[in-house]
Formats: structure tokens, sequence, C-alpha cells
């Protein structure tokens, strides 16, 4: 070795450790800190200063900008770049997925639970298509994301170049609006578009696809001011304000109807209009109805929420809706699994319907009253241009609607009976978690029959405290969404309300759970079915039960194996033991369910039928 | 069900219409658009994606930089092309949709045709072209090459007699339309795109979009 040339430049320095002798100065004086700063500057254990501006760093200034404080991503050739500067920026808070969906649908759920913008990263090829659903799930129910997926160096764009996609032709048709990045100047004005477009108007997904070479150049541009943003987007000018002559019209409506239905929607979360939509529905004493992503836009508990809507909604809901004479829906688009057949849907109403996207009006179902705007400003407007109505003035009309709800749940099948039976039923569990979480947890529901009960039992009092894949119906998303929840409001305790079949979709993230201490709290309701799936077979396709048994692991041992603290629930005494347990736990918990395994979430309408053909019961209850 | 609403049984209310069941019929949507990378891809992929047929469509520039024109033609009734053009307002890149279907305007396309014309029916050929304003563009000692405009009516006209003699060939540019009089579909529009003009008002929304009554204008 040579390096013993390199002795110590003056006597006396004190021995290198181990007796090895360095050529590094280490006497403490300026040259000595430069050269061993120099030397770990070689080794990548700090960075030099003065390194030029790459694209990476004005796509992460631009983040920071932006107010992104989380990043959900998982590395990968291409976007090295980014990963290589990353530790630059600790602004941002970078989460290590274990799959790309699963980062996109953390990003996703923080953006619920926060009502800012979700970020997300892949890589070129795989990593980019792994993260197709969760940006389908985020336009599917309007939510604001940036996707960030690198790809190869321009010059071989077109040439199927290792991990090559044509990525943003996969997007087009699935985004509020997509870009292929080339060039490093472009980056702020793209980050900066992308956000602006993400949040405002009706939100939705955008994604970013950067070339490898885009986010290795040097570049000195600069970022734009919201102006500058704005100038750019001569095509994107939404309306907030309702038109004044509509709301006018719509106001004469209310006062003439006998029989008014509040349908409240996504929209009226998503522009932050719950305040808005009490103080209309009071004065103008209208109940509240609402949709899957409605949940949360008016307090359950207030006299005038009135219940969820729809294929599984509440019989007493849909049988005020199908005798309204007068529907005033809000930042809600008339969703297939909300109408049923369109042609006997809500047969006595007029509809007023508002919504901040004009071609969300008269695509499903004509309206009389069409107001285009945002929730908050429409409901405000509406508000201010009712007649204040006593609640006697319309006593008959509640009166009858209480009867009807008083009805509907006390039947005996509101929900499925099952824990009358001495078996574990999944609306047991999920009443009680709302309880023991006081209602004002943030819950995330998967997809099928937990969603449904979810959606029917919890009891929710609080704006985003219900967060659900509703548009693309995606299986999966609760354990990753709920990760994101968890970021984007940490000071709600946040439960994960999964399925078996949708929970084995995606666990892989309980290891980032485990890894960055997320305390979600899971609840795997396990039937060993796929329970939806299998109440569409017994109820439709007379009982052919082709592939939803769906046996699964040990759920506990799997969760311990990553590190997180597991319980099963096996019988009702069970329930609030578990559940207590698991908000004992500092960071993440599961609990295992077992719930009665032929279950069926009832009413349902079958898809097809309308909302007066509901199936109430199906066979006689279990002995 | 009858408990299910408070009206006597006799007022049973017929069903309600789905929205774009009517009567369909020939429509041109006039859409000026952001000439940025792929916007044709975005237009031809939402007329795929939400189920509307094109007809045809005819790009081009415009006067404006940065402004293409497109001019498609889609069938459909009032409110599914309504909702076609709604949903092209969604794209960021379109700046503004006009259905010019009940407007005066000049409608032209134009065709080639390469027909079979020898020695013995040349002349024939020609003299039919000519009376439909066509010309010849090249003669071969088999073929002829016809270019004709018009409407789309008359394209096919003159398209019907020709296919007597033999069409080797045929390629129609699709219909490009413009305002009679004065008016004019780009500076009504009010957006400049470098401009940055305010959002066109409440007024002119209302005259945009109520082709079928069923909003009351706005754009997202």
């Amino acid at each position: 070795m040579t390096m013993t040339k390199g002795e110590p430049a003056r006597p006396g320095a004190a021995a290198p450790a181990r007796g090895r002798r360095s050529h590094v100065p280490a006497d403490g004086t300026a040259t000595a800190a430069a050269v061993e700063h120099a030397r770990k500057e070689m080794l990548h254990e700090v960075r030099s200063r003065k390194r030029t501006r790459i694209g990476a760093d004005a796509l992460m200034e631009a983040l920071i900008r932006q107010g992104a404080d989380v990043l959900f991503s998982y590395p990968g050739g291409v976007i090295l770049p980014i990963y290589d500067i990353l530790g630059d920026y600790p602004e941002i808070r970078h989460i290590l997925v274990r799959h790309e969906q699963g980062g996109g649908h953390a990003a996703d759920g923080y953006a619920r639970a926060s009502g800012r913008v979700g970020v997300c990263m892949g890589t070129s090829g795989p990593g980019a298509t792994n993260l197709v659903t969760a940006i389908a799930t985020a336009q599917l129910d309007s939510v604001p994301l940036v996707a960030i997926t690198g790809n190869v160096p321009a010059a071989l764009l077109g040439k199927d170049a290792f991990q090559e996609i044509d990525i943003t032709g996969i997007t087009l048709p699935m985004t509020k609006h997509n870009y292929l990045v080339r060039d490093a100047d472009a980056i702020p004005h793209v980050v900066a578009e992308a956000f602006y477009l993400a949040k405002h108007g009706r939100p939705g997904p955008v994604h970013i696809d950067l070339t490898k070479d885009a986010l290795q150049q040097e570049t000195h541009a600069e970022h734009p001011s919201l102006d500058d943003v704005i100038a750019g987007l001569p095509g994107f000018r939404p309306t907030i304000e309702g038109h004044p002559r509509q709301l006018k019209l719509a106001a004469r409506e209310i006062a003439e109807a006998k029989r008014p239905l509040v349908l409240a929607g996504h929209g009226v979360l998503i522009a932050e209009a719950w305040d808005e939509l009490r103080a209309f529905a009071e004065k103008a004493q209208i109940p509240v109805a609402w949709t899957l992503l409605g949940i949360g836009a008016i307090d359950e508990e207030h006299p005038l929420a009135y219940g969820y809507m729809g294929m599984h909604g509440w019989k007493h809901v849909n049988r005020a809706i199908q005798s309204a004479d007068l529907l005033i829906a809000i930042g809600m688009r008339f969703d297939d699994r909300v109408t049923g057949n369109v042609r006997t849907y809500a047969p006595y109403a007029r509809i007023i319907h508002a919504d901040i996207d004009p071609a969300e009006i008269g695509k499903n179902v004509a309206v009389e009253v069409p107001i285009v705007g945002d929730a908050k400003a429409v409901l405000a407007g509406l508000t201010r241009l009712v007649h204040p109505v006593e609640p006697e003035a319309r006593a008959d009309y509640l009166a009858e609607l209480a009867s009807l709800r008083r009805e509907s749940e006390g039947s005996s099948w509101h929900g499925s009976g099952a824990w009358r039976d001495g078996l574990l039923s999944a609306d047991y569990v999920v009443t009680r978690i709302g309880e023991l979480t006081d209602h004002v947890a943030t819950y995330v529901a998967d997809v099928g029959q937990n969603q449904m009960w979810l959606a029917r039992y919890t009891r929710f009092r609080r704006p985003h405290s219900h967060i659900s894949s509703g548009g693309l119906g995606t299986m999966g998303f609760s354990v990753p969404a709920a990760m994101g929840a968890a970021l984007g409001n940490p000071a709600a305790e946040t439960w994960a309300i999964t399925g078996d079949g949708g929970f084995q979709m995606t666990s892989q993230e309980l290891m980032t759970l485990a890894a960055d201490r997320i305390p979600v709290k899971i609840a795997v309701l396990d039937n060993k079915k796929l329970g939806m799936i299998r109440q569409w077979q017994e109820i439709i396709y007379a009982g052919n039960y082709h592939s939803s048994h769906l046996p699964g692991p040990d759920f506990v041992k799997l969760a311990e194996a990553y590190g997180i603290p597991a319980f099963k629930a096996t019988t009702t005494d069970d329930v609030d033991r578990t559940i207590r347990a698991a908000q004992a736990v500092d960071g993440p918990a599961l609990i295992w369910f077992e719930i009665a395994e032929e279950q069926n979430v009832f009413p349902m309408m079958p898809a097809g039928k309308g909302l007066s053909d509901l199936i109430e019961t199906w066979g006689a209850p279990e002995e | 069900m009858s408990g299910d609403h408070p009206h006597p049984a006799h007022t049973a209310p017929p069903p309600r219409a789905i929205p774009g069941s009517g009567e369909a019929r020939r429509h041109i949507l006039v859409v000026l658009v952001l000439d940025r990378p792929g916007v044709l891809n975005r237009v031809a992929s939402l007329m795929r994606a939400r189920n509307f047929n094109i007809d045809s469509l005819a790009v081009s520039r415009t006067d404006r930089d940065h402004v293409s024109r497109m001019t498609l033609t889609l069938h459909g009734d009032d409110v599914a092309v309504e909702q076609a053009a709604k949903q092209l307002y969604r794209l960021v890149d379109v700046l503004k949709v006009q259905d010019v279907t009940a407007d005066q305007v000049v409608e032209h396309e134009l065709a080639f045709v390469k027909v079979r014309a020898g020695d013995g029916n040349r002349a024939e050929v020609i003299k039919i072209v000519e009376l439909y304003k066509g010309r010849v563009v090249d003669i071969a000692p088999e073929s002829v090459i016809v270019e004709a405009t018009g409407t789309e009516a008359e394209i096919d006209a003159l398209v019907a007699l020709l296919r007597g003699y033999g069409i080797k060939e045929l390629v129609r540019t699709g219909a490009v339309v413009m305002l009679r009089g004065a008016g004019s579909i780009e500076e009504s529009s009010g957006r400049g795109p470098a401009g940055a003009s305010p959002r066109p008002s409440e007024g002119e929304d209302q005259v945009d979009v109520e082709v079928a009554g069923t909003t009351d204008g706005g754009r997202n």
C-alpha cells in the first residue's frame, strides 16, 4: 500500500484508531475538517453544498413550495437521480412503501384525510403501471393527487428501452391532466401547474412523467408565480359562484316543495361546505341524505341527518327519495349505485343539481334546475335566498320520515341479525369500533361488504372521518389509504376496516406501517369469503359459489411476523376487549375478527333494479 | 309500495327519460384547443372513452399562435352531444367548444377521387366532374384524380356517380365550417391563450351551453 506516504503532516498528531495510520490530519484544524469532509463526500456520507442544481432539485423544491410534506414512493433506476438528492430535503418525509400501488393509495388517503394534495412516486415501467390503479381510484373519486413517475432518457423514448412504457398514454384517460417532461427547465412550471389543477375546480389526479435526463440536467429555471400558472391555463376557469338566476330558480323550487330532500355528495366535503350545508338544512328544514362519499358532510346525530342512500343504503332513505317532490343534489353525480334504474328513480321529484363540473349535470339524470358552482358558494347562496321554515311547518313530512326511519332501523334485518345466533357479526364490530372511538376517528373502508357495513353502522360525526374507494371500488385500498390518512391527519385515530380479501391484496404495507411506526389500527373482518361476491352468487346466481370461498392465513401470526401487535376476536364478547387493546398499542395494531361466514348486507338493490325494488331478506333467518 | 309516496295511484308518473336517448342527428362541433403535444390524442381518447362515435375530424392551425381548431362531426341527440361538449371542456387544453349545428355556416370538405378513366370514357368523367364544380388534377392513361369541395352531401353525390366508372382510391378531409356573417367563433371565445383574458361573462356562458337547456353554463 502506498497510503503510508500520506503521513500525518505534523508530528504529534493523535494516532488513528486501531493503530492504522491515516493520511488525514486529525488535529482539529480547518484543513483537517475540510479533508474529512471531502473524504465523507467521496463516500457519500455527506453532500457538498456546492453541487449544481439539477432537474431533481427543481422537482423537490417545487414540491416543497407546494406544501408537500410526505412523499410515498418506491425507488427504481430512472428515478435514482431523485433518490440521490432526496436526503438534502428533510422538509419532505419520504415513506418507503412496499409496492407502488400502496404508495398511490397512501397519497390518496393522505389527501382525503387532510384536504391537501397527496404525492406519490414510482419509477418507469412496472413502477409506473403499479401506480395506475391508485391513480384511477383518485380519478373516480375526485381526489387531488400528484403522481410522479420517471421514464427512460428522452433519446430512448419509443425504443422499447428497459423498463420503458408509454405511461402518459396509459394515464391520459384516467387523470385530470398529465405531462411528459423531457427538459429540466420545464419542471418548476409543470409541478406548480399540476398542483394547481389537482386541487382547483373539481379535484383529481395529475400525473407527471419525467425522463431521467430531465432529472439529471442542470437547470436554473425559476419557480413560477401563481399568476403565471393561471395565465398558462387559459382553458381552465372553473365556475365557483352559482349563477344568480339559477339560485333564484332553485330557491323558488324549494319554497314550493312539500317533500324536499338534500342529497349531499363528496363535493360538500371537498368544498369544506359542511357548515353551509347544515345552515341551509336548518334554515329550510330539509332532511339530508348522503352518498357513500358524502358521509360526514353532516353529523349523523343532527336531527336533519337522514341517512345513507343507494344500493345498500337505508330503506327509509331510499323510500324518502322515491316519494320526494324535490331533490336538492349538491356535489354528487347520480351514480348508478345511487339511482339504480334511472327510469324509475325518484318518480315524483323535480331535481336541483349543483356541481362544480358542468359535465356531471344532465349526464345521468335530466334535471330541472342546474347550478354550476362550488358546493360552498352554492349552499351559501341558497341559504341566503330561501325563506326560513319552522319545523312545525314540515311537521307531517318530518314525522312521516321519522316513522319510516324507525321502521327501517328497527327491522330485524337491519343488520344481518347474525349476532343474535351467537355469531360474531360485522355490523356489530363496526358499530362498536364507532362507539369506542367516539365516532371521530378516521375510518378507512376497503371494498365490498365491509365497506357497506362501515357506511351503514359506524355513525360518522366529523367531516373527512370516512374514507372509501367509491367510484372505482378498489379492493386493497383500506390499509395503504389508512397509512396515508394517518399521516395526513395525525390528530385523529386511524382505523383501516377491511375484509379478508382486500386485506390480502395489499398486506405488504404492514411492513411500511411497522417500519415507519404509523399508528393505523387494522380491523380485518374475516368471513373467509369474498363476501359481496358470495352474496351476489347466493341471490342472483342461484348459489353457484365459484371462487368466493377465500381461505386466508393466520392474520395474527402474519401481523406479528411484521412486528405488529395483533389480537383475535371470535365472539361478540371479544370485540370491546380487542378494540381497546389495539387502541392501547403505541403504533400499528391489527385485530382479526372471525365473523359469520354467510352474513349478507341488507337491504340490497340488485343491479338494474330501482330504489323501490329492495331485497330486504333472503331465505329464512338462520335458526 | 303505494305507501312509499303520498300521491294517489292514478297519478303514477311516467318513467324518467334517460339523457341522450332522444333522436340522433348529425352535429358539428368546433373545438378550439391549445396546440400542445398530445392534444389530438386527448380529444380522440375522450370521445372514444365516453362512447361517442366521431364521423369526421379535421384539425388545423388558426391565425392565433398556439391555438388549433378541430371540427368534429358526430351523431347523437342534442343532450348527448351537449354532454360530449361538456366532457371536452374538462380537458385542460380545450379553450372553447361550440355546437354550430343550428347556426348559419359555410361547410365544406375536400375530396380526392382516383377514378378509372381511359380514352373511352375520360371525357364523360370530366364532364360529370365539371357539373359538380370539381376539377381534374391528374391524368394518367387509365385513371384521373378528381378534386372536389362541397358539403358532405355534395361529395357523397359526386362519389356515387363516379362509382359507376370504378373508384380506385378515395380520400376526404372531413368537414370544416365557418359561421356566416361577421360573427367569429374564435373572437367570441373571449379567451386568448396569451392574453389571459378574464373568463367570459355568465351571459356569454349562457349562450354557449344552453343548447339543450340542461345546464346554466360554466366550465370546468
